[in-house]
């Protein structure tokens, strides 16, 4: 975690404040969800607690933490307290091993009369070689946590609702895996910080002429993944919506069938806390998707250049500095408080796309019908899979000529 | 201090989070003597019949069968996309995850013709 104090007090606070973030984003998340569907629906939503209904999130925290506590005397006790914390843990540790925004980099500096640094702060909570395999595999646990509720509950409909959740997510793993393995042959890495540094530049398409391959710059475009996997692109989307346990394929908590799937017997906070996992893991699919194929926490290069580096960056950190000053004299625009700002400027365009996919995600689930659970595993198994492996060979093959 | 340090103390940090939210909150809720129709399971208002011993359609253990032998070939193939471009093999890797994925192909289409896939 680091080799000084400084560094590893540094260190903890990040993880714990993207753990915050990641939770924090959740009561947002639902009243966007709220908010939205009322939207789509043309009513109103929860519009009377506090400007917009924004005070509803915390109305409905205390309320929830107020809640008498059930514990189905048939069940398994201690199942059934595992299973929600259990769910909280696949979403948090996948979205604090993806890099957020760039590195911040702290030179030397002297506190406390001795001499600190240089550091390098990534902005993640641990930086794991291993990207994506360590995202897939983590986030895959998500279904014990509801296994144990549906085991832990002795209701029917939970059961089903945790089989019926197990199978799709595993059925729907392989097409999410078999669509990652496209853009990994593209870029050649696990990293997710690799990933994005590929991603700079103008959009360039290789061509073929007479007997050599040439790029072709294409203007102002990014160079995003999406240009180059367009299938892999929708396979990945489509799937991540199955693995969240999302509509339109819902189905472990379809609630004209299973009551409320595998956490029928559950209320209060314990509910809730199932939720904050499945927001969870909608952030970690969303942050995936962006960097993937929308170049993470980059706007594109000539973007990034004039708009982020050479205007916003400057005047944040002159804005900043200026602030700090109110409070004490001594403080200018080191390099040091404009490396901070840069990163908390990427992370706030980082953040935008992760919440535009939100919304789509939101947007969705009020506009599609639920499938039907046979047509789910058919999609799964039937469709996905073997378009993923198409998409798999078309592109190796392609790569075979144009690397 | 390795490397799986920082994945721990997150860990264990989420896991004390969720133990404390689930306490605080059995801690502030209201306690009341719960009558008979409370404690049996939820069964949309009928009368509870529910054992312990449930049976489970077998279609979930074959999905289940079905996707360890599956996910396997597609973990064969992250290493192979990631080398693709740098290995140097020319079509020699190509042609190596070819005939896997023939094999993958053959399988599948084995899998849907025996009728294991179909949900009824």
């Amino acid at each position: 975690m680091g080799s000084d104090v400084f560094e590893i007090s540094i260190n903890f606070v990040k993880m714990v404040a993207i753990f915050l973030l990641m939770v924090n984003l959740v009561p947002m998340l639902v009243w966007v969800e709220r908010r939205g569907s009322a939207f789509i629906q043309n009513r109103f939503g929860p519009n009377r607690v506090g400007p917009l209904g924004l005070i509803q999130l915390a109305a409905d925290a205390i309320k929830f933490l107020f809640k008498e506590e059930f514990i189905p005397p048939k069940g398994n006790k201690a199942l059934f307290l595992i299973a929600p914390i259990i769910a909280l843990i696949p979403g948090a540790i996948a979205f604090c091993s993806i890099p957020l925004s760039v590195p911040i980099e702290i030179s030397a500096f002297e506190m406390f009369g001795s001499q600190w640094g240089p550091y390098v702060f990534p902005f993640q909570s641990f930086e794991i070689g291993i990207g994506i395999v360590f995202v897939l595999g983590v986030s895959s646990l998500g279904a014990y946590s509801m296994l144990l509720a549906g085991f832990g509950s002795a209701n029917k409909y939970s059961l089903y609702g945790a089989l019926r959740a197990s199978a799709q997510m595993i059925s729907y793993e392989l097409a999410m895996g078999l669509a990652i393995v496209g853009i990994l042959i593209v870029y050649g890495t696990f990293d997710f910080a690799e990933m994005i540094a590929a991603q700079q530049g103008p959009l360039s398409i290789p061509l073929f002429e007479a007997d050599h391959v040439v790029n072709k710059v294409l203007g102002i475009l990014p160079n995003w993944g999406v240009f180059y996997q367009p299938v892999g692109f929708i396979l990945l989307f489509v799937s991540v919506f199955a693995e969240t346990n999302r509509l339109p394929f819902d189905l472990p908590e379809a609630e004209s069938e299973l009551v409320a799937g595998y956490h029928t017997e559950y209320g209060g906070i314990k509910m809730n806390m199932f939720y904050i996992g499945e927001y969870g893991h909608m952030m970690v699919a969303s942050a995936l998707i962006a960097v993937f194929y929308f170049g993470g926490y980059s706007l594109g290069t000539t973007l990034d250049t004039i708009l982020v580096e050479g205007t916003i960056v400057p005047n944040m950190s002159a804005l900043f500095a200026s602030l700090l000053n109110l409070f004490g004299s001594g403080w200018e625009q080191s390099t040091n408080l404009i490396n901070v700002v840069r990163a908390f400027v990427f992370h706030g365009i980082f953040m935008a796309k992760i919440l535009l996919f939100l919304w789509i995600f939101v947007w969705v689930r009020w506009t599609l019908p639920r499938f039907r659970y046979d047509q789910l595993m058919d999609l799964g198994w039937k469709t996905m899979l073997p378009w993923a492996l198409a998409n798999t060979i078309l592109t190796a093959f392609l790569m075979l000529f144009l690397r | 201090m390795t490397s799986l340090t920082p994945i721990i103390v997150l860990t264990v940090f989420v896991a004390i989070f969720g133990v404390g939210i689930v306490v605080v909150s059995a801690l502030l809720g209201p306690k009341k003597n719960w009558t008979k129709a409370k404690k049996i399971p939820y069964e949309s208002g009928l009368p509870g019949q529910e054992r312990k011993e449930t049976k489970i359609p077998v279609k979930f253990y074959l999905t289940a069968i079905l996707f360890i032998v599956f996910d396997i070939e597609v973990v064969f193939m992250y290493p192979w996309a990631l080398t693709y471009t740098d290995a140097g093999l020319g079509g020699y890797i190509f042609g190596a995850m070819a005939v896997f994925v023939g094999l993958f192909i053959f399988g599948l289409i084995w899998e849907i013709k025996s009728k294991a896939l179909e949900w009824d």
